[in-house]
């Protein structure tokens, strides 16, 4: 069993980071909407625990979108050498290469480099309101209104770069790398 | 409740809300901007292996930062009115989607 540098960050990458944040939205969501339409019943316990859950999602944003763009992006767009024709090592041009999946790049590729770091803004905003204000968000209606609103385009702005990095990770995955052998096998 | 947590008033959450739309909208034009002129494209390459995502992302959390820490400065104390912020915020956060899907660059750029 052997895995590649390359198989390995772009695993961290959306399985380590990004899903875990895609997932912690669901408590997040729901919390934040408890408290949109019944705010005095969160205790202040409720609201740190709120807070610091907010928190490791921030963390959980920042390393997707920097692992992604950073570590990952460079091997997808890396153009290769003349006179290569074998081009599965370069995801970018391999998508191109015919009009059959040039569109998973044109659309695909184009809207989640993009959309995904919509995501560690809103929800960045999110914690920093929900830290600053706890108990005291009570009061400001409009203020959790806000918070909940951006949440929600944080977890849209994830789902577009989760669902398309599934895609494109199908049709034409980062390859190459350093092996890793994980375990050796019996034949 | 304590009394001191009772007396935040709404500015310091105003501002890191709008900041927020600012930095969305922000990426959004950049992109757009990125797609509409090549030049301009090449002036964002910060890093070569990154291209120029490198530039549009970095200059779009500047500004966010630095909107935030503006508008932070104005309204530390101050209590705003927080729909007119709301509608602000998510106006710009609507631009920032709308400028980030390619489909919508080829309205007005024409099929890429």
């Amino acid at each position: 069993m052997e895995i590649t540098t390359r198989d390995f960050f772009t695993v961290l990458h959306g399985m380590g980071f990004g899903a875990l944040f895609m997932l912690a939205f669901s408590g997040a969501i729901v919390e934040l909407y408890r408290i949109s339409v019944a705010p005095t019943q969160m205790s202040a316990k409720g609201q740190q625990l709120l807070g610091l859950y907010l928190v490791a999602m921030v963390f959980l944003a920042w390393l997707t979108v920097l692992t992604g763009t950073y570590q990952i992006y460079p091997w997808y767009r890396a153009v290769p050498p003349t006179g290569v024709v074998e081009l599965s090592e370069y995801p970018r041009r391999l998508l191109l290469s015919s009009g059959k999946t040039s569109q998973w790049h044109n659309i695909g590729m184009e809207w989640k480099e993009h959309a995904g770091w919509l995501a560690p803004i809103a929800i960045t905003m999110a914690a920093y309101v929900t830290m600053k204000y706890r108990q005291a968000i009570v009061q400001h209606r409009n203020m959790r209104i806000a918070v909940l609103a951006f949440t929600v385009a944080a977890f849209v702005a994830t789902g577009i770069a989760g669902s398309f990095g599934a895609f494109l990770n199908k049709y034409a995955p980062v390859k190459g790398g350093q092996v890793i052998i994980l375990m050796e096998g019996g034949k | 409740m304590s009394q001191a947590v009772d007396k935040i008033p709404n500015g310091p959450g105003a501002a890191a809300i709008l900041g927020a739309g600012i930095g969305c909208a922000m990426l959004g034009i950049l992109a757009f901007a990125a797609e509409a002129s090549r030049p301009f494209a090449d002036m964002l390459n910060f890093y070569n292996p990154v291209g120029p995502l490198s530039g549009k992302t970095t200059i779009a959390i500047i500004v966010w930062l630095a909107a935030w820490f503006v508008l932070s400065r104005f309204w530390k104390n101050k209590t705003v009115v927080m729909a007119t912020v709301n509608v602000a915020a998510f106006i710009l956060l609507g631009i920032g989607f709308l400028l980030t899907f390619p489909p919508f660059w080829a309205v007005f750029l024409g099929a890429r």
